[in-house]
C-alpha cells in the first residue's frame, strides 16, 4: 500500500528531515510511526499525503508513484488518503454532521447519499447523537471522533493520523485506538504517528522509528498477520 | 451521465444561495461594498445617458444644421424649379424646401410685424429661398461639419444662386463638445471600472484570507481548486449584482430629480424633448458588465491568492 524507497526530504535552507527512509507497509496493514519531536514523523506523513514531495527516492501509494502526480491531480490522490490531525482540523462554524460530510460534499455526492454516508460513519465513532452540535461543544475525545468519521467517512483504502491521541488522557487514547483497529479489520491501512510509548507497546503492531531523520528501528511486518487476528 | 448533471447543477445552486447567505451575514458590509461599487458605475452610466439625451436634442438640431440658397432676384419661379429638381439628384441633400418670393413676402408680414411697412414698397424685396436640408450621419460629427462644408461650396456655384449661407457655428461646436465628452465618458468608464476590479478584488481577498483555515483543510481532504474558487466567484458575482442594482437606482433618482428642469429648459427652446430616464439596453448593460466586473475581480484575487494558501 506504502512504499518508500532510498525516500529523502531536505527543506530549503538544507535542513535534512528524512535521510534515506525504506519500508513497506502492506495493505490491511495497521503500524505506528514513532521517534522524538523533530525525527520526521509529520514529513513522512506529509510526503504520503503529497503535503511534501520527496528531494530523492521514491513514495509508491496505491501501486502510483507521488513523484508523477501534477498539482491539479493532487486533491484526488487526497481523497484515497483519510488524514486525522492532532489538532483535529474542524471547521467551527459547521455542524458535526456538515464536518464529516465535507470529502462527500467535495466528490459531488447526491444529498441523499451524503446523508447516509455521513450517518453511518457517525455511527462507527458513536456520535451519531450529536450530528445537530457544533464542534465546540464537544469534548477533545468527541472532536478527535469527529476527525476521525470525516477520515473515513468516504472510505478511503489509507487512513493517517499524526499525534492523534495528543492531547487526549489515556482512557480516550485507548478508546480512539481501538476505532483505528476496527477499521485496521476490515482492510483499511493504518499509519498512526505518536510518541506516546506506553501506548503503542501495549498494542501488538508493527512500529517504525524514526532517529534523526533515518528509520532506526522497524520491528517488522510480521505483525501484519496478526493484525486481523488482534 | 443525467445524475451527474443533476448533481452538479444543484451543487452550483447550492453555492450560489450559500455564498448569498454569507454576505446576508454581514449586511452592512455588503451595503458599504456594494455602494462603493454603485456609485462607481453611476457616476460613468449617469453621463452616458445624459449623452444619449443630448444626441435626441441635436437630432432635432439637424435640421438647424440648414443651408439657405438665397436665389437670384432675376431667377422665375420655373428656373427656381429646375434648379430644385437638379439638387433633388444629390445624394448629400436629405430635403429641399422652397420659398417663394410671394411665400417669404407673407411669412415674414406674418411674423415680423412689418406687414404695414412693406405695404409702402412697391416692389417684394424679398429673395426666393431654397432651403436645403444636408443628410448627415449620425455618428461623426467632425466628418459632418466637413461634408457640410464642402456641400456649401457646391451649392455657392449652382447656377441662380446669389447667396449660399450656412449658419451652423454653433452646431459645430455642440457636436465637438459632444464628441469630447463621449471620449470623457469612456475614459471615465475605464478608470472606474479599473477601481471596480480593484474594490471586489480586495474584498475578495480579504474574505479568502478570513476563510484560510477552511481552505486549507478543504486543501486537506481532497477539495479541488475548483470547488474551492466556486464560493467566492460567486461572492464577487453578488458584489456584482447588487452594486448593479445600487448605481441603478442612483441613475434613476438623480436622472428623475433632474429632468423637470432639463424638459422646462428645453421647452422654452421651443423643443418637443422629452429626457429619456434609462432605457432597457443600458440597464442591461450596467447590470451586466457590474456582474462581470465582479466575477473578474474575485476571479483575479482568487487565482492570485488561492496558490498561496496550502496546508503545511
Amino acid at each position: 500500500m506504502i512504499r518508500f524507497s532510498h525516500a529523502s526530504k531536505r527543506y530549503p535552507g538544507g535542513y535534512d528531515a528524512l535521510q534515506d527512509i525504506n519500508f513497506h507497509l502492506a495493505p490491511g496493514e495497521m503500524a505506528f510511526l514513532t521517534g522524538h519531536s523533530g525525527a520526521g514523523k509529520s514529513t513522512l506523513l506529509k510526503l504520503i499525503a503529497l503535503i511534501e514531495r520527496a528531494s530523492r527516492g521514491q513514495v509508491i501509494v496505491n501501486g502510483q508513484n507521488l513523484a508523477k502526480i501534477p498539482r491539479r491531480k493532487i486533491p484526488y490522490h487526497r481523497r484515497n488518503v483519510g488524514m486525522i490531525f492532532q489538532d483535529h482540523q474542524l471547521l467551527f462554524d459547521r455542524t458535526v454532521f456538515d464536518n464529516v460530510a465535507l470529502p462527500l460534499v467535495i466528490s459531488g455526492l447526491s444529498h441523499h447519499e451524503i446523508g447516509k454516508k455521513v450517518r453511518a460513519s457517525l455511527d462507527k465513532v458513536g456520535l451519531l447523537n450529536k450530528e445537530r452540535a457544533y464542534p465546540i461543544t464537544l469534548s477533545g475525545g468527541e472532536q478527535q471522533r469527529v476527525g476521525i468519521a470525516r477520515a473515513v467517512v468516504n472510505k478511503p483504502p489509507l487512513l493517517l493520523a499524526d499525534e492523534p491521541t495528543g492531547n487526549l488522557d489515556p482512557e480516550l487514547s485507548r478508546e480512539i485506538m481501538s476505532i483505528f483497529e476496527q477499521f485496521s479489520q476490515v482492510g483499511v491501512t493504518v499509519l498512526i504517528a505518536s510518541h506516546d510509548i506506553d501506548l503503542i507497546t501495549h498494542l501488538p503492531y508493527r512500529v517504525l522509528t524514526l532517529k534523526n531523520a533515518r528509520l532506526s528501528n522497524d520491528s517488522g511486518s510480521h505483525s501484519s498477520q496478526t493484525a486481523g487476528q488482534y | 451521465m443525467g445524475n451527474w448533471l443533476h448533481t452538479y447543477l444543484l451543487r452550483h445552486l447550492q453555492v450560489f444561495f450559500y455564498s448569498l447567505g454569507q454576505l446576508t451575514r454581514s449586511p452592512l458590509s455588503l451595503l458599504m461594498t456594494s455602494a462603493v461599487i454603485g456609485i462607481a458605475l453611476a457616476l460613468p452610466t449617469g453621463l452616458h445617458i445624459i449623452l444619449k439625451n443630448m444626441q435626441n436634442i441635436s437630432g432635432d438640431l439637424d435640421s438647424a444644421a440648414q443651408i439657405s440658397l438665397f436665389l437670384k432676384k432675376s431667377t422665375s419661379d420655373a428656373q427656381a424649379q429646375q434648379l430644385i429638381q437638379q439638387l433633388k439628384g444629390m445624394p448629400q441633400i436629405k430635403k429641399i424646401n422652397y420659398i417663394s418670393r410671394e411665400q417669404a413676402l407673407q411669412e415674414f408680414k406674418r411674423l415680423s410685424g412689418f406687414g404695414n411697412a412693406l405695404k409702402a414698397l412697391e416692389k417684394n424685396p424679398l429673395p426666393a429661398v431654397i432651403v436645403v436640408q444636408p443628410s448627415l450621419s449620425q455618428s461623426n460629427a467632425l466628418s459632418n461639419t466637413a461634408a457640410t462644408q464642402q456641400l456649401l461650396e457646391q451649392l455657392q456655384n449652382k447656377p441662380y444662386v446669389d447667396i449660399a449661407q450656412l449658419d451652423m457655428q454653433w452646431v459645430k461646436r455642440l457636436y465637438t463638445i459632444m464628441d469630447i465628452i463621449r471620449r470623457g465618458v469612456i475614459i471615465l468608464s475605464a478608470l472606474l471600472a479599473l477601481a471596480v476590479l480593484l474594490v471586489i478584488g480586495n474584498t475578495i481577498r480579504l474574505a479568502i484570507q478570513n476563510r484560510r483555515d477552511e481552505i486549507v483543510i478543504i486543501k486537506l481532504i481532497g477539495g479541488t481548486d475548483t470547488f474551492i474558487r466556486r464560493p467566492f466567484l460567486y461572492t464577487g458575482f453578488w458584489y456584482g449584482l447588487f452594486g448593479g442594482l445600487i448605481a441603478l437606482l442612483l441613475v434613476m433618482t438623480s436622472l428623475l430629480l433632474l429632468s423637470d428642469p432639463i424638459e422646462a429648459l428645453t421647452q422654452s427652446y421651443e423643443s418637443r424633448f422629452s429626457m429619456q430616464i434609462i432605457d432597457f439596453n443600458s440597464t442591461v448593460w450596467l447590470i451586466g458588465g457590474s456582474i462581470l466586473l465582479g466575477l473578474s475581480g474575485s476571479w483575479v484575487a482568487v487565482e492570485r491568492h488561492l496558490r498561496e494558501i496550502e496546508p503545511t
